[in-house]
Formats: structure tokens, sequence, C-alpha cells
């Protein structure tokens, strides 16, 4: 497996970065790890002419724990996240993300940003940050602009970044209350037959809010407004779990693949969701 | 296009410098420009883990990583781990407790497990099984393998607490 | 003479048999030194690639070159037209059918091979085949082939008379063009008979769904041509190197003594290196071509697309029993799916294998198998991955038969084995299909097995928890895995055996070093299973020269005796008996040294463990290190010096290593997904040669089973796109996966092999597979389960609940 011959960028900053971008157009891919993109390369089921390395680049390398907010550069990798105790303590949800996807020495080169920026609905992080309400920083030749990682994306590989414009960082409000990632896989680096992150803030017995996300049941993360609605105001007892589970159905929509069909799909959705939810619910 | 970029790279403590074409994968600089020919190819997509090296710190699929991505790095491949007059306790440890048969994947598991019990000395089984789950090993179903893991930490850490 | 040391002492120092000798080829292989055939870097040599069909079934238009020929570094672009002229456009298949070489007006699978692009590096080569166009119009495809058998679409052409009459194919009348050979073992009537006479009958039809060996390294080969020398040399990834020598001179025309096969290392085999592919053809030609060696070497989507399947059997059986559970008889039909070509690799008597083996370890006295053998748009192979000939079909189709009648006769599917096994006085026996087992003691192997894992308890365990789960107390099930495997190995003797013509004997051939070390050459390649250390350890047992004194060689046709090579637990069993027989030889030529040494008649001394001692004065003696010595450099009336000795060994019978499993599983009912929590694994495979090597193989067989029995498949739509081309899809267990795994054995040698070993290597697959699918279905047994088919990933076990109303 030869990928086509490409052209090599490293710039040294984003401007660098950006120039080219707006010299090639969609002809030009940047790169960070490059554990999703050169497989594809090889493939050539990916064609890049101009291929930008942001190693180089500096400055999306930090983790920075705030008072309201997390914001992790686009270049940390899922290593990193695991690795980051004060991160984990902040935001637990994001160390038990990030142990589920792929293997270790995938996790040590796959970053954030790629698998954000990306748009595989097979990436764990998009639904994860969808339920954590993050929003994207996004670097062009216009500035930078903020986008909420729920209004991203548009359909597999397709989101709201434009070809000239580069990811750069995630913020994430300070989660609260109870959490869990639940996955459901066929072995270690599959990606999720499906998979549930949900977070829930309890007070006095009673869910305040609840935020829930899953992930490959679509052709993009599906964000369930209404799934952590049905839990708000309730104990977050069997039936309100069976609502929030209803709610969370009519949102998605798998498609048939090596896992399964649509059927099976649906129903681990709602297997996993619960679990997740229970799980959530015993930590809020 | 595709100019030859310039690549400067230390392998197992040898500066190494070579012109190669951007699409040059790791794995075939090291295989067939370096000779270096312990790290192997198996599935080419990242999945089974042969071609595992260590790049400044990072246990690295080299099948997934373009050599000039690496540009500058330092890295360690099975013959940087211990040959026949160093022998690194892991080397002993797959040979003691039969954790090789065909032996195609254990430059990858050994370089892997370098890694691992660099982070943490003292893994539990599970911990061990998790943390080679990025190596495939078609012969011996693991279990000789977690076996030489857990007698190499043994003995790593008999070794730190007889030099302290 | 003072002997220093004891005589248990000078047994340890041997290593012989029996002992967990350490392996010696660890340590080039802990140390990045092995030696693969991707590792060979020769002077000039040039790469070459594969051009593939993105179609199933289609005809080839026109094939354009010339933009390929474009690129630099490409110096050629083979098409079927090229190789025509040397008639190498297709090639003998090991099942007496011709496959193309390269595609020759139409292809008939996914991936198959259309084109050669040979390049200076591996990158000009990948760009060639991106330029390379080819004009495809697609045909109807089928990938069924019950389909197969009634379409009006005919796969094979060339395989259709011009009158349109169906010539006769390798195993006789064909009665469809898609149709390849009807098969068939036992007695028809009297099996019929016995069947609709009988009080109860169970039925079942199960498909064993296509998988593939998937070693880690794929195939691959170098060929280079010295024209000046006129001689050949290939290295390559084979299991059987003199056979390919044979093969490659039949088809090439080159004398065999001008070519010379090397197997160097092997990263794995399984089976999927027995066969001859389309790249080692190519790569032999281009090298003649273009005067300079040519190395091939597939990717991993090559490698699943392409070459060497395994399974693919549809079965449909009939067991017939009394109402106490005696088994009166036992009916099998299959149809066997052989994709686009037949290129199953199995002795040319048994197109389908051992699958007569399908009566198991069960004392059945009528039994009838059929075997159909049809084309459809998949890649050809038909290979044993880890077994003998299609043993593990047959070990799997009786295995669940068992469970089936079991559940009809509402009987405990232990007991039901236990009454029907063979008893050990029955041994050798012959059974309703031919074979003769040569020994085996079954009943006291399943009772150490059930006893180990306390199988009363187990059941009573598994009673509490489908009342739990009736109760709504818990959403996992627990299943009880049984099985228990007769394999049938030792491909084999010749007067049955032989593939191509070329009979199934292996060999060995010492050379004594006059200070007493040895080298020892084998027709059989090592892929893993340590035959550097096991047969060095036969060797020590035999001849009294220490294993570390004895280098163990294979592979290389220019110095290895004549052998077929290593599949089919065929190593120990034949290789390992002509290594035995071989030693022997030289203990025989060094009995008479020593007696003339000591000045005895020959008779009058014996032989023990390193040394020839004086019968009733064992402080007279000659070491085999002296002997050894005396034999080169002594002059002995009578004797030829040196100490050398060859065995080709024809084995009398197979060998027919048995074995009990148990697994114990959990499952989850609502996802589907299975955790194995026990496995317990009774090996008898005779005489133990090497215990750590043989508890490795077990471990290594296990896990195969494992991935096959819960998810490993090679599956296609209905255009006949593989869709499971990637590891991402293709199911290898990684080490968080696969549990750990309780070995234990008992020993029943085999009576013809020299040294009582029956082959372990594929026992853990054959026994392992039903094993783990008889976990999941005992687990849905209480509420109405009697069949699903493999592979039991996480939809098809939920689906079985689902199906059970379990999730209502």
């Amino acid at each position: 497996m030869i990928p086509a011959a490409f052209e090599y960028y490293r710039p040294t900053d984003m401007a660098g970065v950006l120039s080219i971008l707006a010299e090639h157009g969609d002809d030009a891919r940047v790169m960070a790890g490059g554990h999703s993109l050169i497989p594809m390369m090889k493939l050539r089921m990916a064609d890049v002419p101009h291929l930008i390395d942001l190693q180089d680049v500096g400055g999306m390398s930090d983790i920075t724990v705030g008072a309201d907010s997390i914001t992790i550069g686009a270049m940390v990798t899922q290593h990193d996240i695991i690795d980051n105790a004060e991160l984990t303590a902040a935001a637990p949800i994001l160390r038990e993300a990030a142990l589920q996807i792929a293997d270790p020495q995938v996790r040590y080169i796959g970053t954030v940003g790629g698998n954000v920026a990306n748009g595989d609905p097979g990436n764990d992080m998009p639904g994860l940050m969808q339920c954590l309400n993050a929003s994207f920083t996004v670097v062009g030749p216009d500035g930078t602009r903020e986008v909420a990682a729920r209004e991203f994306y548009e359909a597999a590989y397709m989101t709201a970044r434009e070809d000239d414009e580069v990811l750069t960082q995630v913020t994430i409000p300070l989660p609260a209350g109870g959490y869990a990632y639940e996955k459901q896989k066929r072995k270690i680096g599959d990606y999720a037959t499906a998979a549930a992150a949900v977070q829930i803030v309890k007070e006095g017995g009673s869910c305040v809010s609840a935020s829930i996300a899953m992930t490959n049941l679509s052709d993009t993360p599906v964000y369930s407004d209404a799934a952590g609605a049905a839990l708000v105001g309730t104990a977050v007892d069997d039936a309100a779990i069976n609502a929030a589970i209803a709610a969370m159905l009519g949102d998605i929509d798998p498609t048939e693949d090596n896992r399964g069909p649509v059927a099976f799909k649906k129903h681990v959705a709602g297997v996993i969701l619960r679990r997740a939810i229970a799980r959530a619910r015993s930590r809020a | 296009m595709s100019n030859k970029k310039h690549i400067t790279l230390s392998v197992n403590g040898k500066t190494e410098e070579f012109l190669a074409e951007p699409r040059e994968l790791l794995i075939y600089t090291l295989r067939e420009r370096l000779n270096i020919t312990g790290p192997h190819i198996g599935c080419e997509t990242s999945h089974c883990g042969a071609c595992t090296v260590t790049i400044d710190g990072k246990s690295v699929k080299s099948c997934t990583m373009f050599a000039v991505q690496a540009e500058g790095a330092e890295i360690t491949t099975i013959e940087g781990i211990g040959g026949p007059d160093d022998l690194h306790p892991l080397q002993e440890a797959f040979k003691e407790h039969h954790g090789l048969q065909c032996g195609y994947c254990t430059p990858g598991m050994i370089t892997r497990a370098t890694k691992l019990l660099e982070e943490n000395p003292n893994p539990t089984e599970e911990e061990i099984r998790f943390g080679m789950a990025g190596n495939i090993c078609r012969c011996t179903g693991y279990q000789n393998i977690v076996k030489s893991i857990q007698a190499a930490a043994t003995e790593m850490n008999a070794a730190k607490e007889a030099a302290e | 003479m003072k002997d220093e040391i004891t005589r248990e002492e000078r047994v340890d120092n041997l290593k012989g048999m029996g002992c967990s000798r350490k392996r010696v080829e660890d340590a080039r292989f802990t140390q990045g030194k092995g030696n693969y055939v991707d590792d060979l870097k020769l002077d000039g040599m040039l790469f070459g690639d594969f051009v593939r069909s993105p179609y199933a079934h289609a005809r080839i238009k026109n094939i354009d070159t010339a933009a390929a020929l474009e690129v630099p570094g490409v110096l050629a672009v083979l098409t079927a037209k090229d190789l025509e002229p040397l008639g190498l456009h297709w090639m003998p298949t090991l099942a007496g059918d011709k496959q193309m070489v390269l595609a020759d007006g139409k292809v008939l699978f996914q991936g198959q091979e259309v084109a050669f692009v040979v390049a200076e590096d591996r990158y000009a080569a990948a760009d060639g085949i991106e330029l390379v166009e080819v004009e495809y119009e697609e045909l109807p495809v089928i990938v069924n082939p019950f389909e197969a058998l009634q379409s009006d679409v005919v796969l094979r052409e060339d395989l259709v008379a011009e009158d349109g009459s169906i010539p006769d194919g390798a195993h006789g009348p064909r009665k469809h063009p898609n149709h390849i050979f009807t098969w068939d073992a036992g007695d028809k009537a009297p099996t019929e008979e016995v069947i609709a006479s009988a009080e109860v009958v169970a039925e079942e039809t199960m498909y064993y769904h296509r998988t593939h060996p998937c070693p880690l390294e794929t195939c691959g080969c170098v060929a280079s041509m010295d024209k000046v020398n006129g001689k050949l040399t290939l290295w390559g990834t084979f299991q059987a190197p003199h056979a390919i020598r044979t093969v490659v001179s039949l088809i090439s025309g080159i004398e065999e003594h001008n070519i010379r096969v090397i197997s160097p290392d092997i990263g794995g085999g399984f089976g999927n290196k027995v066969g001859a592919y389309p790249g080692y053809v190519c790569s032999v030609v281009a090298s003649i071509v273009t005067g300079k060696p040519v190395k091939w070497i597939e990717d991993r989507m090559d490698n699943l697309m392409t070459t060497a399947f395994a399974r693919d059997y549809h079965m449909t059986g009939k067991i017939a029993a009394t109402p106490e559970g005696k088994i009166t008889g036992l009916h099998c039909h299959v149809t066997a799916d052989h994709g686009g070509f037949d290129a199953c690799a199995d002795p040319t008597k048994f197109p389908a294998g051992f699958m007569n083996i399908c009566t198991g370890s069960y004392d059945i006295p009528t039994a009838y198998l059929e075997v159909d053998g049809v084309y459809t748009n998949k890649a050809p192979g038909g290979v044993s991955y880890r077994c003998s000939f299609r043993v593990t079909e047959a070990v799997y189709f009786i295995e669940r038969m068992i469970e089936v009648l079991a559940i009809k006769l509402d009987m405990d599917a232990a007991e039901l084995r236990r009454i029907n096994f063979i008893k050990k006085e029955q041994f050798p026996y012959t059974a309703a299909l031919g074979w003769e087992y040569d020994s085996g003691d079954y009943h006291t192997a399943w009772d150490k097995a059930l006893k180990a894992v306390d199988y009363e308890g187990l059941r009573a365990e598994q009673a509490q928890r489908v009342a739990d789960f009736k109760a709504g107390k818990t959403r996992k099930l627990m299943g009880i895995g049984l099985s228990f495997f007769t394999e049938i190995v030792g491909a084999g003797p010749v007067k049955n055996c032989d593939i191509l013509g070329l009979g199934m004997f292996d060999s060995c051939e010492i050379r004594i070093h006059p200070t007493g070390s040895a080298i020892a050459r084998l027709g059989t390649i090592s892929q893993g299973q340590g035959h550097a250390t096991t047969f060095a350890q036969i060797l020590a047992s035999e001849i009294g020269l220490p294993a570390d004194s004895i280098t163990i060689e294979e592979g290389d046709t220019d110095t290895a005796p004549y052998g077929l090579g290593t599949y089919g637990s065929r190593s120990t069993p034949v290789a390992g008996a002509a290594t035995a027989m071989a030693g022997r030889k030289i203990r025989a030529k060094a009995q008479m040294i020593a007696a003339y040494l000591l000045e005895v008649h020959d008779n009058d001394v014996e032989f023990d463990v390193d040394r020839f001692v004086v019968k009733g004065a064992p402080e007279k003696f000659k070491t085999m290190k002296e002997i050894a010595f005396a034999a080169y450099n002594q002059a002995i009336p009578g004797i030829e010096p040196g100490l050398e000795a060859v065995s080709y060994y024809d084995p009398p019978n197979m060998t027919y290593p048995f074995g009990a499993y148990v697994c114990v599983m959990d499952i989850d009912v609502d996802t589907g997904v299975p955790d194995i929590r026990r496995f317990y694994a009774l090996d008898d495979c005779g005489t133990r040669i090497n215990p750590m090597i043989i508890e490795g193989q077990v471990h290594g067989g296990l896990t195969e089973a494992l991935a096959v029995a819960l998810g490993q498949e090679i599956a296609y739509d209905d255009m006949g796109n593989c869709k499971t081309g990637t590891l991402m899809d293709f199911f290898l267990p990684t080490a968080w996966e696969v549990p750990n795994y309780e070995t234990d054995y008992t020993v029943t040698p085999s009576p013809h092999h020299p040294i009582g070993a029956k082959g372990v290597g594929e026992s853990p697959h054959v026994g392992g597979v039903p094993c783990f699918s008889n976990a999941v279905q005992d687990a849905f047994r209480p509420f109405g389960n009697t069949h699903t088919n493999m592979p039991h990933d996480h939809w098809r076990i939920w689906k079985t609940a689902n199906d059970l109303g379990l999730h209502d």
C-alpha cells in the first residue's frame, strides 16, 4: 500500500499554513498525527496532492483547565488526555472516552483536533464534544471563529470548517455532575457499534441538566437534545431513562455494516445509553 | 512535484541522513533504506503493530508515519533494545517463557513492551493485556507473552532494587 | 573409564524428548534478526505488483498499458497475452483444476490478478498500477453456490465443450457448468435405510462460513534468474518448498536441478502458504524477462481477498439414534463453495479433504457423506486453516450434530458423547467412512476433563442462572461448551495420499560431525512450530548426542532431502518419524563401531542414553561422541568411514490425536457480547516431545478457534465485493479479547509411529471452534435454541436472543 506522491509542507506558523491552504484549496489537507489520513492515502481512497504537517506550528499542544472552561489544543493527543491528572479531575469523561479509542500506539499519535475535525462518524471525540457542549476554534483567512460542536457536523466527512480553515482548539465548559462514556465495539481498535456520552447534574435527587450524544449511529455524531430533556426534572428513574432512550432512538439513523443490521444497532444504542445513564447517575 | 526532502533521523543512536520522497513511509525507510529489518509489515492500516518502534519516547506504528514526519526524531527499534552481548530482560523473558513462535510480531511486541514497562513497571495482567492491545500475534494466543512481560517486569524491578 | 555424572544427569544433558527445551530459534527472533522473505535485498532487485479486478465477474474488453509504461521506473507490464506464448497464462492448481495467472479474457472474483507491473521500486510499481487502463464489461455475479447450480450464467466457459456438453473434471462427472465434483464415502442406501427406520432422527443445516488463515506475514517471493548459469533461485513463503520446485519445473520447463527454492523464516502459515499463487509465476517470468531479481509481496488486502480462503461449507446432517441415545447412523451432505477456481489444497484422491472423518470420536456403525464442489464468483483457495484437510469442518459438523441430537433426546450432551465414544478396546478402529483410527482412550480423557471443570457443578450453576434470568434477576446467560474431537493428521501414506502425483512421504538426512555434533536436514519447514528445537530433541534421544549439538535445517531444496512440507500437522507424524528412523540407522552403525572399539560382538553392546555399553559391564562403554570420532578417524574393518544416514518415511497410517475441551461463557443477552470465563483443554497427542511447545501450540490454536467461532469471516455482498479486506473488519483478536487457557493432557502413543507422537499444532483449532460455538449455543438451549450459524459475533448472538424472544 503506497500512497500517491504529494508535496509536503511543514510550516512553522499558522500564517504559513493558511497561505498554503489558500493557494491549493481543496487539493491541500492539514495533518496532525495522520493516523486517520495516512491509511486512507495508502489505500488511495484519499487524494492529497499537498500535505501540510502541523507539528511545527506550535501553540496547539496545551491543555488548560480554567475556572469555567477547559481548552485543549488541536495537537493534544489521546495519550496526553489520558495522562493529564488535572484534566481528569476536571472532566473525567475525557479520559474514560480516550481510553476506549483505538490502541496504545494510535493514542500516542492520534490528536483531539484530528479526531474532531475529520468528520468521520466513527470517531469518538465528536459525540463526546457535543455532549460537553464544546466549541471549536477555527482559523482561516478571515480570522478566527468559534463553532459549537453541536453545529459543526453536516454529514460524513463534511463539517462547518471550510477547506481553507484549520481547527486549532477545543473549548469545553467545565463539566459538572456525573458522567459516563459507554462504548460497544467488536475488538480493540474498532469503531463503535454504538457509543453514548452522558453528563448528568442532579440536585436534591432531581436531574437539573442532562446532556446526551451518540457515536457511529448516523453519518454524524448525534446530540440528542430531546433525550437529555427527558431526564431533566426527573429522578432519572426507569421511566425517565426509557423516555430518554425513546427520544434518542428518534434522533439516530444508523446504517447496516459489518457490525450488524439497523435493528441490532438501534437496540444496542438503547442498551448502551441505558448503561451510560445509569453509570452517570451513580456518579452524579 | 514531490521534491525529495532532506531527512535526518537518529536511529538506535546513530545519525542517519538521506533524501527521500515525502511519501516514503518510515517502515520502508528503516527496512529498505537503513536495512533495519527487525520491524515488520503486517497489516498496513495501523492495526497489527508489527512495525512498532519507539519515536521520541512513544510507541509508534511506523507503517502509518512518513519518514519526513519523523525529521529530527530519535528512533529505537528492536535492534537498539538489546543485542547478543546485552540482551534486554524482555528479550530474555520472551525466550524463557515461550513468548513467541513464528517471530514475526516479536520485534514490535517487545519494542512496545519496553515502553509499557517504562510507564508502568508493575503492571497487572489486565494492564498488560490492555497495554499490548495494539500488537497482534497470530501464534501464541498471548498467554505466554503476558507471562514473559510479567517475568521481565519482576526481573527489571529486582535489578533496580539491587542497584539502589 | 570412570563416570563423573549420574545417568539421570546424562539424560538431562541431552535435552531430548519430553523436556521443555527452550527454543533455539528465539535468539534471532527476539533481536530482530529473523530472515523473512521481505527482508531480502538483492542488487538490482525489481518490484512487481498486480493490477487487480474491482469486479467479481466481468469480461475484459481491453487492457491499455501505455500510460503505465510512461511512469519513470516502470519497466514492464505483463498481461495474459504476454504469458500466453510461454504457456504460463494459466497454471495448474493443487486440486487438478487450472487457474488464470493473469486474467485471460475475463475475471471471476474481485481482486483477481489482471496485469503485473514490474518496476525499479515499489513506488513506481504502485503508480504504474494506477495507470493501467482496463476496460471491463460487467457480468452477472453469483456468490451463492446453490444459486450457481441453478444458474444459466456460466462462470468457467473454459470447462464447457463447444457443443455445450460438460466434460468430466479432475474428480469425475460434473452435473452443471458451475459444478466441480461430487465425492462420496460410506454406504448410501444402508445409511438412508437406518435413518428412515430410526426411532430418533435429528436433522440440522449449518453453514461453516468462509474465513482466512491470515498469518501476520503475507505471502511473497523473490525470483532471481541467473541467465549466465541458467539457474533460477526462488525465495518465498512456501510451506512446501520441494513441491513448489517441482511445480515450477513442470510449468516453466526449467529442469528441476536448475531450480533452487528457499523458504526462509516464515511469519506464520496456517495453510495460507501451501498453494502456488500467480505472484510466484509472474515474479519468475519477470525475472526471466528482465534478467534481474524480482520481488513480489502481497499487501494485507491482497492477502485477505485473493490467496487461500478456508471453509465455506454448507452442511446438512441427519443423525439417527435409539431413544437411549445410541447413535445408529449419520448422513452428511456438503455443498462446498470453492470460488472461481478449484485451488483447494487436498491430497489428490480427497477433493473434500478428510471430511470423511466426520463420524468423529463415536462408534457410528453406518454413515454416508456426499460433497458437491461448486464454482462461484469468490476468491479461490479452500485451504486447511490450522487443521488437517477439512478436518475442522468435519469435527464442527459432528460436534454440532451431537448437540442437536442431545436436544432432540433431551439428554445431557456430555453423557450422550460418553455412551457413543469408540471404546479403548475397539482400537484400531475402522470407521464407517473408511479410516482406521490407530489408537485412543476417549473415556479416560472425557472423565478427566469433566472432573477438572466440575461439570456437574457447572450445570447446577447454569440451571440457577436460567432461573435467575427468568425471574428477571440477570440479563446474562451462561453457556457450557463441550467438544471432543479426533483429528486425522500426518498425511500421509503414499498409497492413498499424494498432491499432484507427489507422494506425501517426508524425509530426514543426518550427518554426524567427527567431534560429535550434527546437522540434520528435513523436507519440512517450520512457520513458528519450533522444528529446530523439537526435531533436535527427537534426535538427541535417538542418537545420544545433546540437542544443543544438533543443528536442524529446513527449507532449502538444494540441501534438504525431498519432502512435502509442513501443513496438516504432518511434520511430527511424518518428518518426525523420518528423523527417528534416520537416527536409528546412525545408531545401528554406531553399535558396530562401538562393538569393534570395545572388542566385543555387535550384540554384546547395548545403547544407553548417550553411549553403547557392554551388556552386564556398564563400566565398559563408548560414548556417541567417541564413536563419532572413531567413525571418521579410525580404520575399522568392514565398515566404511563416516556417520550419516537418510530416511524417507512413508507412514503406514495417519495418526489420530484427540482431545476434550470445555468452555464456560457468559453472554450478555442485550448486547450479544460473550465473555469467556474459562477454557479447559485436554490434548492427547501421543508421546510429548516438548511440553512447553505443545502448550504454546494449544494456546495459539485455541485463539485462532476463538477468532473463527466468534467473528472472523470473509464476507461478500451480492455484487461479490469483499467486505472484510482489512484488519478493521477481519477479526484477529488482541490480547484484550483472549482469555487464559488451562491445558491438560493424557498420553496415548501412536502404535505405528516410531516414537509414538501424533502431532498437535492443529488439534486446538479443530477442537476449539466447536467448543466455543457450542458454548454460545448451549447458553440458549434452555430457551429453545437448536442451532445458529457462526461466526457468533455480537449481532448474530443478539439475533439468536432476539429470535428466541429474549428481548421482549
